[in-house]
C-alpha cells in the first residue's frame, strides 16, 4: 500500500469519501510518522494519540452514514498558540506550565466541527516571537530539509516553525499556524510548503494566545495551494466573540483553484529590490514574473515608498501590544509561579523564570515605549507610520494592481545557532522584511515554493492581495505552482 | 534616544521582571540596538496623518446585554498554581 502521509488533503478527501481508507487508517499513518520522526525534528511539544483515534473513529462513523465535513478524516497539526480544550496550550512557554485550558479556540473548533483530526500541538516560538523557531522553551525545530551534501541543521523558520516542518515532513496533512509579522509565510519558504495569512478579521482571534492584537492573524500552512484554501474555508468565519472579526461571508476558496490569471494586473514593488539580496532571490522573482506574464498577466512596476519604515514601527507597534497583552501571566491564574517576599516580589520571580530572552526583551521595549514621556515619540509615531504604509497599498490598487508579487524571504534557512544572528537581534528581525509591511497594512498574502537554491533549499516567492480578495492569492499562487513544480525535502531523518 | 542601566532597572520594574545586574547590562546592549533601529522612523514627515487606530475600517460591533457564559468558577481556576475554594490565592497584599 502506499504510504497514507504522502497524501494531499485533496487525494485523502477523495479516498475517504470513495471508502478506499479509513479515517483511523490514515490518522495511524500519521501517528507512526510522528513516533518516528519527532525526536528528530521536535516539530510537535505534545502528541494526542488517543484522541486522534477518538476523533478518527468518529469521523469513519459520520463518513459511513454519509453526514461527513468538509474536512473529514484529515489528520491536523495544531500550533501551540491555538487553546485546545483539556489539551497542552503554552504558546511554547515556560510561563504557561501545565495549562490546558477549558475553552476551545474558535478557528479549531471550526475544524472539529468540519470533521479534522487533531494529532497534536507543535512546536513554535515562544508566545510567536521569532523568525527561528530557537526561542521556544521545548527547543529548536529542525528543518527537514537540509543543504546538499550537508549535515548542518536548518532552522524551519518562525514563529510557526513546527507547523511548517510537521507539514513538510508529511508529520501531518496541514497545519494551523499564525502570522504576526510573517510567522505564516517565512516558514512556509523555509520548508517548500504554502502558508497564507488571511486579511485582517476574516479568522476570528477568540481562544489564540494573543501576541500584537492588531497585527495577529490566524491561517493554514499546507503541502499545496489547494489544501491551504481548503484548510482556510474552514478555519475561516464570523465570530461573535471576536469584536475584529469581519462581518463577510467566507467564500468557497478551492473554486479559485485553476481560475485563470489572464488580463490581472501584477504590481512589481521596486522597494522590495533591498540591498545585499542574493542574486537567487532577484532570478527567482524574475522566474515568478515571466510564468505570470505567461499566464496573460500584465507586469507593472509600483512603488510602495514607505517600505524601509515597516519593520522599524513594526518592533514599537508589535512589542507594545505584546506587552499590554502578556501582562496577565502574573503566577496568580494559570501556569508557572515563583513565590517570593510579597506580591511584587512574586510576579517579578515569576517572569523572570517564566519567560525566555527574546520574550524578556520584546516586553521591555513594549513597555519603554508606552511609558510616559515616549509615547508620542515611538508609539503615536509608528502609529502614523503605518498610516502611510497602508496608504501606499490603496494607492496601489486605486491604479488598477489586483495583486502584488515578491520574494517571501531575504534567503533560504539558515542554520540552528547562527552566531551572526544570535548576536544581533536586529539582524534576525530583517526576515521579516518583505512580510512585516502585509501585517501592518492587514493584507492578505501567501508565500508559495517557487524554486530550489545553489545549496538545494526551498525559496518562497509571496504574493499581496486587496483586503478580503484571498482567492485573487489562491488562483494565483496556483498558477506559480504550475509553472514552479512542488518540492519534498530527501529523508534524512 | 538610548537608555542607561538606571533605565532598564525601572522598565523591568514596571514590566515586573526581575533581573540582575548582568542580565541589565546585556539587555541595555540590545535594547539600544533596537531603538537605534527604530529610530529612522523619526525621518518621516507625518504632518496630518491619522495615527491608524483600526487595520480594516469597521464599526465596533454590538451585542444583545445578555447574559450568554458563566456559572463556570471550577474552570476558571482550574488552571490556577494556588486555589481554594474556588478563589485565587495570592501572597498577603493588605497589612
Amino acid at each position: 500500500m502506499t504510504d497514507l502521509t504522502r497524501l494531499t488533503i485533496a487525494e485523502a478527501r477523495e479516498k475517504l469519501g470513495a471508502k478506499e481508507i479509513t479515517a483511523v487508517e490514515l490518522t495511524d499513518a500519521y501517528l507512526s510518522a510522528i513516533e518516528a520522526a519527532n525526536g528528530a525534528l521536535n516539530a510537535y511539544v505534545a502528541v494526542t494519540p488517543e484522541k486522534a483515534r477518538a476523533m478518527a473513529k468518529a469521523s469513519d462513523a459520520r463518513i459511513a452514514e454519509g453526514k461527513a465535513g468538509a474536512l473529514e478524516g484529515i489528520p491536523l497539526g495544531i500550533k501551540d498558540l491555538f487553546g485546545t480544550r483539556d489539551v497542552h496550550t503554552q504558546a511554547c512557554s515556560h510561563i504557561l506550565d501545565g495549562f490546558k485550558p477549558k475553552y476551545e479556540s474558535t478557528v479549531t473548533q471550526n475544524l472539529w466541527n468540519d470533521g479534522a483530526v487533531m494529532l497534536g500541538k507543535l512546536n513554535m516560538d515562544e508566545f510567536a516571537m521569532g523568525s527561528s523557531n530557537e526561542s521556544s522553551y521545548y527547543g529548536p525545530v529542525k528543518n527537514p530539509w537540509r543543504a546538499s551534501g550537508s549535515n548542518l541543521d536548518l532552522v524551519p523558520g518562525g514563529s510557526s516553525g513546527g507547523s511548517a516542518a510537521a507539514v513538510a515532513a508529511f508529520l501531518c496533512a496541514g497545519a494551523t499556524a499564525t502570522d504576526t509579522g510573517g510567522s505564516i509565510r517565512q516558514p512556509a519558504a523555509f520548508t517548500g510548503t504554502v502558508g497564507i495569512k488571511p486579511t485582517y478579521g476574516r479568522c476570528s482571534r477568540w481562544g489564540i494566545v494573543a501576541f500584537a492584537s492588531s497585527l495577529d492573524q490566524a491561517g493554514p500552512i499546507a503541502r499545496d495551494v489547494r489544501d491551504a484554501a481548503i484548510l482556510l474555508k474552514s478555519m475561516a468565519s464570523v465570530d461573535p466573540k471576536d469584536t475584529t472579526s469581519v462581518d463577510l461571508p467566507v467564500p468557497d476558496y478551492e473554486k479559485s483553484i485553476g481560475q485563470s490569471v489572464k488580463g490581472m494586473k501584477i504590481g512589481i514593488p521596486k522597494e522590495y529590490r533591498v540591498d545585499g539580496m542574493p542574486e537567487e532571490i532577484e532570478a527567482l522573482w524574475q522566474k515568478g514574473i515571466a510564468w505570470l506574464k505567461e499566464a496573460g498577466a500584465e507586469i507593472v512596476d509600483i512603488t510602495l515608498p514607505h517600505t524601509k519604515y515597516a519593520l522599524p514601527a513594526y518592533y514599537i507597534v508589535a512589542p507594545a501590544e505584546a506587552s499590554s497583552n502578556l501582562a496577565r501571566y502574573d503566577g496568580v491564574r494559570y501556569g508557572l509561579r515563583i513565590d517570593g517576599k510579597d506580591i511584587v516580589d512574586m510576579y517579578e520571580k515569576t517572569r523572570a523564570a517564566g519567560f525566555g530572552q527574546e520574550v524578556k526583551r520584546r516586553i521591555m521595549i513594549g513597555t519603554y515605549v508606552l511609558s510616559a514621556g515616549y509615547y508620542d515619540a515611538y508609539y503615536l509615531q509608528a502609529q502614523k507610520v503605518r498610516t502611510l504604509i497602508k496608504r501606499d497599498f490603496e494607492l496601489a490598487f486605486q491604479a488598477g494592481v489586483d495583486a502584488i508579487l515578491t520574494p517571501a524571504t531575504p534567503s533560504s534557512a539558515f542554520g540552528i545557532a547562527d552566531e551572526d544572528l544570535a548576536s544581533d537581534p536586529v539582524k534576525m528581525y530583517l526576515n521579516d522584511i518583505f512580510t512585516v509591511t502585509v501585517n501592518m497594512a492587514g493584507l492578505p498574502g501567501i508565500a508559495v515554493p517557487a524554486g530550489l537554491d545553489h545549496k538545494g533549499l526551498p525559496l518562497g516567492l509571496q504574493l499581496i492581495g486587496k483586503p478580503f480578495e484571498e482567492e485573487t492569492l489562491f488562483k494565483t499562487a496556483h498558477v506559480i505552482e504550475q509553472a514552479a513544480g512542488r518540492f519534498s525535502p530527501q529523508k534524512w531523518w | 534616544m538610548s537608555v542607561d542601566l538606571a533605565t532598564v532597572k525601572r522598565v523591568a520594574h514596571l514590566a515586573r521582571i526581575a533581573v540582575s545586574e548582568d542580565e541589565a547590562q546585556r539587555m541595555m546592549g540590545e535594547l539600544n540596538g533596537i531603538l537605534g533601529f527604530v529610530e529612522q522612523l523619526g525621518e518621516v514627515n507625518v504632518e496630518g496623518v491619522e495615527p491608524m487606530t483600526s487595520v480594516t475600517p469597521m464599526a465596533m460591533k454590538e451585542r444583545d446585554d445578555v447574559v450568554t457564559d458563566g456559572n463556570k468558577a471550577e474552570d476558571i481556576v482550574a488552571n490556577a498554581p494556588v486555589c481554594d475554594r474556588n478563589f485565587f490565592l495570592v501572597p498577603k497584599v493588605v497589612e
